[in-house]
């Protein structure tokens, strides 16, 4: 049972660490078109 | 006492005599001095007859600071043109508009300043164009003029429009990630104590440490993620009028304080997980919403992007690099292969291929060549093309039909309007029994469950979704919705009227036979034909075009009859029977009733020249559209001011029974008010501008047209390809909306019904409400999503080819 004293808080921490990575994707324009970048595999010029 | 109420703004008066003005010969009353010296504005003005006709009173003005970062010539790049010598033009949205007489207000008291040259308000838009002399005002003091008389303007700038846009996307997919991720978290906290389930295998210690997590990771759920929820909810309060948001923030907040509460003493029960789950799937059902709403704004963006388009103008013998606005009509224009086309006109040399697909849904591209007719906004795909232009700027088809999506967007379906005044003492209901609930029982979690379990977001939910989304499906379509409501008319029709000419034939005219019936040989009376119409915009006209050439003066137009005009030294008249017989003063030597054909008169002073027999063709698809409308129920009419013989042959072509022919813009309209009297849905479907009155007389319109006459025509839908078949598509589409609306209000009421006893009893905890709660919002929100149909299929195809190649260099 020790083991969780030290587990949850190291669990919050990476909560809030995972939810920084997305703030950082989101403000970086990583989810603005969901639909082109699907497509974009299928055309030939790149 | 009761307070009087201020003349300008109408909010009480606390202060009686403290501020006064005259108005209108009368002392009044104002309830600050920003009203009153607003009022002595306007009266100084000279506009004193703005407080006689303005139908509402007027918004309390705001602080005036002068906004000098608008005069910048840098910043102004961002929204203003230099329109002329010592002229620069921008685009203003007015705020505060309330009705007509304010725009009258505002349009009059830019006009009046010193140095504004030009000043326009589009009623439905609510922007003002203005031109300015920068070296006689500033645009700052232009806008504060606007600021002095009780409203505000800023510029109109498209791309902060799609900056906004954006961050109002990526704020709304930040609010969801965060309660959807600390929710999860949230429900790992909780598993241990579920699964216990009070057996004490979970040490005390343990238990109070995942309740302090599950504290700490749902506090930016509550206070970052469901911020819509109280702010809305406290915009509701303000106005005593509870809607969705007021049971939720109360449900929520108290949720939370009564679990954090819990966690703090050590004693009772914490349900983190539900709140936080809760707040999620609500924050899902919005963020679906908003995506909806979006993907239908989408369109009107590409619409008017115009603006950002560059042009090659012919100047000096070389094409000169401009900005599409700058094109003013008779300008000669390079399209280059692969480049939007900048405005209106048509094709002087070259031959290529167009896709149209923005304006018309059709998907295949068009062959162009010279004389071919253009459209701004739409893709040049082969060879380079050299146009002369007709129409520029805001005068396009594509900003025309970009302004009426607008404006349906802005106005307010009757459905959403009855599913407010629904879910308003509903929600009354719903606070008053969860304050009964909680008092009588003494547990604070039963008021809570009732506030969650019964909040009426589905029902304000059903109708809004499911009509964004037909209107989104339809504008993939071709089809233009230019009035929110009219959907659910639609799906009511009983009646559809079909007008002839240019609706179920193509209006290409094409002379059959002439019969010659005085001394005139025969291509005299077709120079003398082409000459008299060539001044008309009658669809008949065309059949003339390029008849020859004869001198005709004074062409006079004499609307529903024919053309008058002097050859040589006599009248001539074409025309209806009528008509030329009055002029001749003889009756026609022989009936010449040729069925199908449409007969036009020459007749001059001296007697009868000539019959003209005129042939128009059905459209393709006519038959199939009018089938698919009559197997969904539809009694089917034509309606035309052509010649009987003409229309009853299209009629017995098509299987049409009730037929009127040779009817003036006065009998149609009688026609379909008989109709409406008997108690008779009517859908009419004209060409445009020349149907306008009895377009608007019928309960839903379609305006069938390639040309900017349909977009004025005020139609309710307006059809931009010329494929009849999207006539019974939108019927379909329409039913099936109105179908899932129903559908969707069915269900919100019922569940409401059957979990308002259930939660008020105590039998439904807080988990079992948020669960049904979202689930029930979720349901009526998929529903909605399928009011789309079938075409949604085609959007998202449609979507990414004509998306992929423009957008980027120009936003960049």
């Amino acid at each position: 049972m020790e083991s969780l004293t030290l587990l949850i808080p190291l669990s919050v921490a990476a909560v809030f660490l995972i939810g920084w990575v997305f703030w950082r994707a989101l403000q970086g324009g990583q989810f603005d078109d969901l639909d082109r970048p699907g497509v974009q595999v299928l055309s030939e010029d790149e | 006492m009761s307070l009087a109420a201020c003349f300008h703004c109408d909010l009480p008066v606390a202060e009686a005599g403290r501020w006064r003005a005259p108005v209108l010969g009368e002392a009044r009353e104002f309830c600050c001095a920003g009203c009153a010296a607003v009022a002595s504005t306007i009266v100084a003005g000279g506009f004193e007859a703005y407080y006689a006709t303005r139908s509402g009173p007027a918004a309390a003005p705001g602080a005036f600071p002068a906004p000098a970062v608008y005069d910048d010539s840098q910043a102004q790049e961002q929204f203003a043109v230099t329109s002329g010598p010592n002229e620069r033009t921008a685009t203003l949205i007015l705020d505060h508009i309330r009705c007509a007489a304010c725009l009258w207000l505002n349009e009059r008291a830019l006009r009046r300043l010193p140095g504004v040259s030009r000043a326009d308000i589009n009623y439905a838009t609510q922007r003002a164009t203005v031109s300015w002399d920068p070296a006689r005002i500033r645009l700052s003091a232009i806008i504060e003029a606007i600021r002095a008389i009780g409203y505000d303007a800023f510029p109109y700038d498209p791309q902060s429009q799609a900056r906004f846009n954006q961050a109002a996307r990526r704020k709304a997919l930040w609010r969801l990630f965060v309660a959807g991720f600390g929710a999860m978290q949230v429900m790992m906290y909780a598993f241990p104590a579920y699964v216990d389930g009070g057996a004490g295998t979970l040490s005390p210690e343990a238990e109070s440490l995942m309740r302090w997590a599950s504290l700490l990771i749902t506090a930016p759920v509550i206070v970052f993620s469901c911020g819509p929820f109280f702010s809305g909810a406290w915009r509701e309060l303000k106005r005593m009028r509870p809607g969705m948001d007021t049971p939720i923030a109360l449900g929520i907040g108290a949720g939370f304080a009564a679990s954090a509460w819990a966690t703090v003493t050590g004693a009772g029960a914490v349900y983190f997980d539900s709140i936080a789950m809760l707040a999620f799937l609500l924050l899902g059902a919005r963020y679906l919403e908003f995506a909806a709403r979006q993907r239908a704004a989408l369109f009107v963006d590409r619409l008017s992007r115009w603006s950002a388009f560059t042009a090659f103008r012919f100047e000096n013998n070389s094409f000169k690099q401009v900005q599409a606005h700058e094109l003013v009509k008779g300008d000669e224009v390079l399209v280059p292969a692969g480049e939007r086309i900048p405005a209106d006109g048509v094709v002087e040399r070259g031959s290529s291929s167009v896709d149209e697909s923005l304006l018309t849904g059709e998907p295949l591209p068009l062959v162009k060549e010279p004389g071919s007719a253009l459209a701004a906004g739409t893709l040049n795909l082969e060879q380079p093309l050299v146009m002369r232009v007709l129409r520029a700027g805001l005068q396009t088809r594509a900003a025309e039909i970009a302004r009426l999506v607008e404006r349906a967007a802005a106005s307010r379906p009757r459905l959403v309007a009855a599913a407010d005044r629904i879910a308003q003492p509903f929600t009354w209901l719903v606070l008053a029994v969860a304050a009964v609930a909680g008092l009588s029982s003494g547990d604070g979690w039963i008021a809570i469950a009732v506030l969650v379990a019964t909040c009426p977001c589905a029902l304000a939910l059903a109708a809004p979704v499911a009509l964004t989304r037909a209107a989104g499906a339809l504008l993939a379509r071709g089809v233009v919705l230019t009035r929110a409501s009219a959907l659910e008319t639609l799906a009511a029709v009983t009646d559809v009227v079909f007008d002839k000419t240019g609706t179920l034939t193509e209006a290409k005219f094409r002379i059959a036979r002439v019969t010659l019936l005085g001394r005139a040989g025969e291509n005299e009376c077709r120079a003398l034909a082409g000459e008299l119409e060539s001044s008309s915009r009658h669809p008949l006209a065309r059949a003339f075009e390029g008849a020859g050439a004869a001198v005709v003066q004074d062409a006079r137009n004499v609307p529903g009859l024919g053309i008058e005009g002097h050859g040589g030294d006599r009248r001539v008249r074409i025309g209806t029977e009528a008509f030329c017989r009055e002029l001749a003063a003889a009756p026609l030597p022989a009936q010449m009733i040729y069925p199908g054909l449409t007969p036009v008169y020459l007749a001059d002073e001296r007697g009868w020249l000539a019959a003209f027999q005129l042939e128009d063709a059905l459209r393709e698809q006519a038959a199939g559209a009018l089938a698919r409308l009559r197997h969904v129920g539809l009694a089917i009419h034509l309606l035309s001011g052509d010649h009987p013989e003409a229309v009853a042959a299209v009629a017995d072509r098509l299987g049409i029974g009730p037929r009127t022919g040779g009817a003036t813009p006065p009998d149609k309209l009688a026609y379909v008010e008989r109709l409406q009297r008997e108690g008779r849905v009517v859908a009419m479907v004209g060409d445009g501008l020349n149907d306008t009155p009895v377009l608007a007389r019928a309960n839903v319109s379609f305006a069938m047209g390639s040309g900017a006459d349909a977009a004025q025509s005020r139609a309710d839908f307006i059809l931009l390809g010329s494929s009849l078949d999207e006539i019974p598509g939108t019927f379909e589409l329409a039913r099936h909306a109105m179908r899932v609306v129903r559908q969707n209000f069915a269900w919100a009421l019922a569940y409401n019904a059957a979990a308002l006893p259930l939660a008020a009893m105590g039998w439904i905890g807080p988990l079992e409400a948020a669960v049904g709660m979202a689930a029930s919002s979720f349901i009526v929100l998929l529903n909605a999503l399928r009011a789309g149909g079938a075409a949604s299929a085609k959007e998202s195809w449609k979507a990414s080819p004509s998306l992929s190649p423009s957008p980027s260099p120009q936003y960049s």
